[in-house]
């Protein structure tokens, strides 16, 4: 179904484009492809990773580390992961999906991937450069407690 | 050769599997089925996202929209802000140099936290993987608490800092 949806969505774009300006058009599918084949490398080893993950690591120890019972303590560990890492979310979701598979709980998976996307450690420098760092710590900091809030939203809602 | 270099994760790990099939071959032969089935997954949906990926880049003008982002625009500001966020898919710090380009076009501090919240976390092509991947009560609830959660961080910072720190702000982006 998201597939049909997704694929209506960039037609009728391409479409409404086209009619407006032709090369614009063309120059959005040379920036598509662009895109595509920059990211492309790294999807490649994701997707093995993710047959591997999948074929070694056992369900048991991803419910033991992640699981819906660890509750707070799982969430603690997740918020670390993706406060820390800088995985695009192309990478992201499918890894979500496959420890969610193997048995990680909404919540734990559900801070994880809010705090990767709000919070950024590794790049905090940068952003103090742009801002100051009080702006920094508050942004991120109160990033890092909303990523708790969605996931006990998401808890009741999806869970 | 250079296809070579790019992919050389991705044909070591390829190797990898190739050798774990000779030293156990159900084991061998479930990755490669989990690996099919990921991968013929992803190969569905990928298109269009990138499709709508390239649109958005060519038809979201965003010097002409940030000087409309001042202090005082409201909430057409606001909507505009984060409209600029989430037409996007780069990594967080690809927002940085567009943040600095408002700040130096005047934005408001606020419009600007704005939309590098809405950037990390409520972009289209975010948002479309994600309803793949995790469903769209997942994704569709997240979008909107975080649409929240990053209008709430802003007001906070906006209030938290006095005018002297915010003036400070601006100064480091001012042309010299």
């Amino acid at each position: 179904m998201d597939i049909v949806f997704f694929y209506g969505l960039a037609a009728a774009g391409v479409l409404w484009s086209y009619t407006k300006d032709r090369k614009k058009t063309k120059q959005s599918m040379k920036k598509a492809w662009k895109a595509f084949d920059g990211i492309l490398p790294a999807f490649a080893v994701i997707l093995l990773l993710i047959g591997e993950i999948m074929a070694l690591v056992s369900p048991a120890a991803v419910t033991a580390v992640l699981g819906a019972n660890t509750g707070v303590s799982g969430m603690i560990v997740a918020a670390i992961i993706g406060s820390v890492a800088l995985i695009p979310g192309f990478i992201a979701f499918p890894l979500a999906k496959t420890v969610m598979d193997m048995g990680a709980g909404i919540m734990q998976v559900a801070v994880f991937i809010s705090a990767l996307m709000m919070v950024s450690v590794v790049t905090a420098p940068m952003e103090a450069q742009l801002f100051n760092r009080k702006v920094v710590l508050w942004r991120n900091g109160l990033s890092l407690l909303f990523s708790f809030v969605v996931a006990f939203v998401l808890g009741k809602v999806v869970g | 050769m250079a296809a070579f270099k790019r992919y050389k994760w991705a044909l070591l790990l390829l190797l990898l599997d190739v050798a774990v099939y000779f030293w156990n071959q159900s084991l061998g032969i479930s990755i490669f089925m989990q690996t099919t089935d990921s991968f013929m997954q992803m190969l569905s949906f990928i298109p269009p996202v990138f499709i709508i990926l390239g649109l958005l880049d060519t038809w979201v003008p965003r010097e002409k929209v940030v000087s409309h982002l001042g202090p005082g625009t409201g909430i057409k500001g606001m909507a505009l802000s984060i409209f600029l966020g989430l037409a996007n898919a780069g990594p967080l710090y690809a927002a940085f140099p567009i943040a600095a380009v408002m700040l130096k076009k005047g934005s408001s501090l606020f419009n600007v936290i704005l939309f590098i919240g809405a950037w990390a976390t409520l972009k289209v092509p975010m948002f479309m993987f994600e309803t793949q991947f995790l469903g769209g009560s997942f994704s569709v609830t997240r979008w909107i608490c975080s649409l929240i959660g990053i209008s709430f961080i802003a007001f906070v910072i906006d209030r938290l800092l006095s005018d002297a720190e915010k003036e400070a702000i601006y100064v480091k982006h001012q042309e010299s």
